[in-house]
């Protein structure tokens, strides 16, 4: 199973006028890894798949905001 | 020719009064990756495009139009008795003037939304990828909307619609893989 995130670490200097984000972060959802779909995937159930907006387990992949995260401790 | 349900794809549930939030959803409204540009754009390109995924691009134009009426309901919701005050307050104020609290195709920037935005190439390729990367890039606008956003009913719906980017995307991949393959390693799912 691959990884929905990956990380970088930018150059920053001492001199920049924000707070440096020291680690960046961006999405690689489960669709850049799986090339054509293969059969028989996993599948939820009628009723999670409505709500998960997709009807494949490996393609489900939700996104959270930092924020959202920091209040439920994600 | 289209079937009309009367109801939304997923359930819009807006938690807060907050017009704010309604101008930064106005960039999947009639933005340059937004859910119009997505909807013309795939029904556009049908016409040009090997059989094989003219149904694709139906199935997909049509769905985008689903997204637009999610956008277009969690806008309204969240301006819809919002004072000019209000309105201004949230950085409306020019919309104010020019459309009241009604909804209008234009960015969060206000600029009105322009066919320059999509392309028909005529080339399969060339117009799968441009898809592809219209995924990719709605996608993060989802991202980035819902990094804005504290109304927790509102993110689980545009994470839903975030969702369906993710899955549209595999699809285009899956219609580049079936245009470029090569006869004789057909293979059939
Ligand atoms: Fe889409």
């Amino acid at each position: 199973m691959s990884t929905p995130e990956k990380s970088y670490y930018p150059y920053y200097s001492p001199y920049d006028p924000c707070k440096p984000i020291k680690v960046k972060t961006y999405s690689t959802p489960p669709n850049l890894y799986l090339g054509f779909q293969p059969p028989n995937l996993p599948q939820f159930s009628p009723k999670e798949a409505l709500r998960a907006g997709t009807l494949w387990k490996p393609l489900y992949d939700p996104y959270y905001s930092p924020y959202e995260k920091a209040k439920e401790g994600r | 020719m289209w079937v009309y349900e009367k109801k939304l794809q997923y359930p819009v549930r807006v938690s807060t009064c907050n017009p704010m939030l309604a101008k930064y959803l106005v960039e999947q409204y009639g933005g340059a990756d937004g859910e119009l540009s997505a909807a013309l754009r795939y029904l556009n390109q049908r016409y040009t495009i090997p059989d094989k995924v003219i149904g694709l691009l139906t199935d997909i134009g049509t769905e985008e139009f689903a997204h637009l009426e999610m956008i277009a309901t969690m806008v309204f919701k969240l301006t819809k008795d919002a004072t000019p005050e209000q309105m201004k307050a949230a950085g409306l104020d020019a919309h104010y003037v020019n459309h009241d609290n009604a909804l209008y195709y234009e960015n969060a920037g206000g600029v009105p939304w322009t066919a320059t935005y999509i392309q028909a190439k005529g080339d399969p390729i060339a117009d799968l990828y441009e898809d592809i990367a219209a995924e990719e890039k709605a996608r993060a606008t989802y991202q980035w909307i819902i990094n804005m956003s504290d109304d927790t009913d509102l993110n689980d719906s545009l994470r839903f619609l975030r969702e369906r980017e993710i899955i549209h995307s595999q699809r285009f991949r899956e219609a580049v893989e079936i245009l470029k393959g090569e006869k004789e390693k057909k293979k059939f799912f």
